[in-house]
């Protein structure tokens, strides 16, 4: 009897223990699956040899044999003999390289990463739904998915991802997969469509409206007249300012009696980042030392491992180019062909409107709009959440939009029934693969303009550049037609002149086509000046980053690409050479500690670079930011006030200090005493440097900028272990190399046109998405540095180029 | 001797193409067939199956460098020490296959005990 309860036993543990092992529990990885040298993560564990100089793959769906040929950095360069199969072969690749990546960044978009981690991300799809990113998806694939090019690119695409998918055996699979233990599903065009959704979140998903209209509510409208101005005092629009008319305006909506929302502590969760970034300039070939024009882009995101670009060359008949894409989105977004180049910078224009809304009564089933009583759309999103049951979720939509504010069990009480309701331009159905699809192919500037008509959202800047010696920028994307300030706060829902009432029609976005100075550029500002006919939005990137491009482009003559590069890099802080004399002059150096002092006296022999070894940033960026806080804490936090607000603009600010030592904003109005301006500028000059003292030390090289300012770039799950900590670099943000803690140039590329394009480029990770291969990470150091790699452009599949050795064809089985 | 030889290879060569677990099933059968004690079934599980890991790890350590198992040993965290992944994951394997080979014997034992088994219980 003993025995058989003894062998019973055994077979329970043995049986747990293995269970156990092969089961993920919460974040702690299923072990003996994932540490099994026969399929666990040491299978991607790649070795220098591993990559076929030579190979040819049978893929089913190809229709003629395709050429790729693999660089020293592992760039593809595809030559198919037709679009069908050179998507299919993009698809492929870049599914070899990034597929995880892929379809995580589509399960983010979707709301559908609770199937993946379980129960604690389920907040955050939820969120996604209701802001309608899967919605606009949908809309956008609609209308993708009704024109032939479109549909072949995406069709194609994903039949190539799909190739790669089923070529694979659990023990192929990313380490990613392993990891968290689940398995990669089909490729659909949707997932295309949420990618770009996606992006639309990270670059427009921002609204200040909700933080305005408390304001407003709080203080009136004279006082958010003078701290929030329509239009800085310091500025230096894409646009140059007296830019001709090539068009007459339409008739803007007339402007609506004043509405104002109730006040309220409700922001949306998880806003994206308001100080991402970007820039692009190009000098024609005035400015230049061959006399056509060269070309810069460094779209700023945030710093992540996969590495949010994939590069790549694109061959086929009509069409050779080069340049970055998202993983996951077919055709190149920012590169070059043989004839023209082209990068983009974020508009952040206003694009996205909270509208207030009435419900007849707590069932929510109609809201008062235009006089009458409309029905409201109940969809119901259903999640699946890892490990529990599905999850499902009703969201109420209008004719705005989805009813996404805050989340339900909160927003929906007895006690409120007034919601609000969401517009966005990321819900309008738009082809934008069909712009980049149409500038892969561009020749002239003609082909440019006419590619941008069909681009819907994220507005972006595209720049161009061409062999024939045009340049040009376009502020380009839907934006809606409104009446001036429509959107800088809440608006009424139920009043039909507060709806959007049309789009500002493409041909007259801003724009300019070589313009007398030789250069056109942007960093996200402005994209016209008040003489622009239409209201676009009060609140962009500050001038800065701009206005810095604009002086240096404006001294360049015989410029080369490294003139372009070198610029990439400067590490001038505009703001500290406006701020710091005045802030410096504030400030008695006798009231100082010796140690304070010393600090002080950094500040006064600085160059204002934010350059990685310079001590002088450290003690700027936190005294600064500490004058600020003493400035507008008391009326503008949300502690002091309880309410959601936002400071007022970096420019009325430093108006503030420069020139208005009497303001009642001074005063801190939680303490008894009148503070002063002197008073402040001390105080906060004291409590950076202690601060810093206590932080690292005495002054000394700890207090070095790039030990202070310390960037990361971070694995996209968080992994520890996977992404590289405490790069040594300089710059930061409004810095033309605003490389900050988390955010920075994702991709720095240069073209110079010619008989032959010279290109440059390089971002700050690796061509391949696994962390066991050299190529995740091996451009980090080229990046750090300021240095950029040369492109190479092959004009043929056999070309000889000594960079160029591997060669694999595909053909159909 | 012999079960540790038996089980490093059949363990090793069903993992090559069946998932990782059915190195478990292989200690088990062989423990049974060929296990005459506990001790030594344990013994031999244990060495056999995680022999059976740390040969194909350690090579695929060396090959890569160590480039991933540090990552790997970061996240796990193991101080970012790669060959301590080694170590661990040959634990594991070797912890499986040794209460994968008593269970075989003691199974073995309950079922059909010989008079060696009679002795030892």
């Amino acid at each position: 009897m003993l025995r058989y309860i003894r062998a019973g036993l055994a077979l329970l543990t043995t049986g747990t223990l293995v269970w156990a092992l092969n089961t993920n529990h919460g974040e702690v990885p299923a072990f003996g699956k994932f540490l099994s040298p026969y399929e666990g993560f040491w299978r991607n564990a790649e070795a220098p040899n591993d990559f076929a100089a030579e190979q040819t793959l049978e893929l089913p769906g190809l229709q003629q044999p395709v050429t790729v040929r693999f660089d020293d950095q592992r760039v593809p360069h595809i030559f198919a003999q037709n679009d069908h199969d050179l998507y299919f072969a993009q698809g492929y690749f870049t599914a070899r390289d990034r597929l995880w990546q892929m379809e995580f960044q589509t399960h983010v978009a979707a709301g559908r990463i609770s199937e993946v981690v379980g129960p604690r991300a389920l907040e955050y799809d939820r969120f996604q739904r209701r802001m309608g990113l899967p919605y606009g998806a949908e809309k956008s694939l609609q209308v993708m998915m009704a024109n032939p090019t479109t549909r072949t690119v995406l069709e194609s695409y994903t039949a190539g991802v799909n190739a790669y998918i089923g070529s694979l055996s659990p023990r192929d699979y990313p380490l990613e997969y392993k990891l968290l233990n689940y398995a990669p599903e089909a490729w659909t065009p949707l997932k295309c469509a949420l990618l770009l959704k996606l992006m639309a979140w990270d670059l427009s998903g921002r609204s200040d409206d909700l933080r305005l209209s408390n304001a407003l509510h709080k203080y009136g409208p004279e006082v958010v007249r003078d701290l929030f101005p329509d239009y800085p005092t310091r500025e230096d629009p894409i646009v140059p300012v007296g830019t001709p008319l090539d068009y007459t305006p339409v008739k803007t909506p007339p402007v609506p009696q004043v509405f104002a929302a109730s006040a309220s502590d409700k922001v949306p969760a998880r806003e994206p980042d308001a100080d991402l970034g970007s820039n692009n300039f190009a000098v024609s070939g005035a400015r230049s030392a061959s006399g056509l024009p060269i070309l810069a882009n460094d779209p700023h995101l945030q710093l992540n491992l996969p590495s949010i670009w994939y590069q790549v060359q694109l061959s086929a008949p009509g069409v050779n180019v080069y340049g970055v894409t998202i993983p996951g989105a077919p055709t190149i977004i920012i590169g070059f062909n043989q004839e023209v180049a082209w990068g983009v910078t974020n508009v952040g224009a206003d694009v996205l409107d909270w509208y207030q809304l009435k419900f007849k009564d707590n069932t929510k089933r109609e809201y008062w709009h235009d006089g009458q009583w409309k029905p409201i759309r109940q969809v119901v999103e259903r999640i699946k959440v890892r490990g529990l049951p599905e999850r499902l979720d009703t969201v109420l939509y209008t004719h705005h939009g989805p009813i996404t504010y805050d989340r339900a069990e909160k927003v929906f009480n007895e006690q409120t029934p007034i919601r609000h309701a969401l517009r966005w331009t990321a819900h309008e159905g738009g082809n934008e693969v069909l712009t980049f699809y149409n500038l892969n192919r561009a020749r002239n500037y003609q082909d440019y303009a006419a590619a941008l008509s069909t681009y819907a959202s994220p507005a972006q800047n595209f720049i161009f550049a061409s062999k024939q010696n045009d340049v040009a920028i376009w502020p380009n994307g839907k934006f809606p037609l409104k009446w001036k300030n429509q959107g800088k706060f809440v608006l009424d829902g139920s009043n039909p002149q507060h709806d959007w009432q049309g789009w500002i029609p493409q041909q007259q976005n801003p724009h300019v086509k070589n313009p007398a100075r030789g250069f056109v550029s942007s960093a996200n500002q402005f994209p016209a000046g008040p003489d622009y006919p239409y209201y676009l939005g009060w609140s962009f990137a500050s001038y800065e980053r701009g206005h810095r491009i604009n002086e240096r482009l404006a001294r360049m003559s015989k410029a080369t690409p490294d003139s372009l590069r070198v610029l990439q890099n400067d590490n001038l802080n505009l703001h500290a050479q406006l701020m710091l004399p005045r802030m410096l002059a504030l400030v008695q150096p006798e009231q100082l500690t010796p140690a304070q002092r010393r600090a002080y006296d950094e500040l006064r022999r600085w160059n204002y670079m934010h350059d990685a070894q310079a001590i002088a940033p450290s003690i700027f960026d936190m005294w600064y930011a500490e004058l600020v806080d003493s400035i507008w804490e008391d009326d503008f936090g949300p502690e002091a006030t309880g309410l959601e607000m936002r400071y007022p603009p970096r420019d009325r600010t430093a108006n503030l200090i420069l020139r208005e030592d009497t303001s009642r904003w001074i005063d801190d109005r939680r303490t008894p005493q009148r503070e002063s301006l002197p008073q402040l500028a001390l105080q906060s000059f004291r409590f950076a440097t202690d601060s810093l003292t206590r932080k690292y030390g005495d002054l000394g090289p700890k207090w070095r900028w790039a030990n202070h300012k310390s960037t990361d770039i971070l694995h996209l799950a968080r992994l520890p272990g996977f992404g590289r900590l405490d790069l040594d670099c300089g710059g930061g943000a409004a810095i033309v190399n605003a490389t900050t803690e988390r955010n920075g140039p994702s991709w720095r590329m240069v073209v110079a046109l010619g008989p032959e394009p010279k290109a440059y480029g390089v971002f700050p990770g690796g061509q391949s998405g696994n962390p066991g291969s050299r190529y995740y990470d091996n451009l980090i150091e080229t990046w750090r540095t300021g240095q950029l790699n040369e492109l190479i452009y092959l004009t043929s599949p056999t070309q000889q180029h000594p960079r160029v050795q591997a060669a694999w064809t595909l053909q159909s089985r | 001797m012999k079960l540790f030889l038996a089980i490093l290879v059949l363990a090793a060569v069903v993992q090559l193409l069946l998932p990782w677990w059915t190195l478990a099933a292989a200690a088990l059968l062989l423990g049974a067939l060929l296990a005459r004690r506990g001790g030594q079934a344990f013994g031999a599980g244990f060495g056999g199956a995680a022999l059976g890991w740390l040969l194909p790890a350690g090579y695929l350590y060396v090959r890569n460098g160590g480039h991933l198992a540090n990552r790997v040993a970061e996240l796990l965290p193991l101080g970012g020490q790669g060959w301590a992944v080694v170590l661990v994951a040959a634990v594991i394997a070797g912890l499986v296959g040794a209460l994968a080979a008593l269970t075989g014997c003691w199974l073995r034992q309950a079922i059909s005990p010989t008079s060696a088994d009679t002795v030892s219980a």
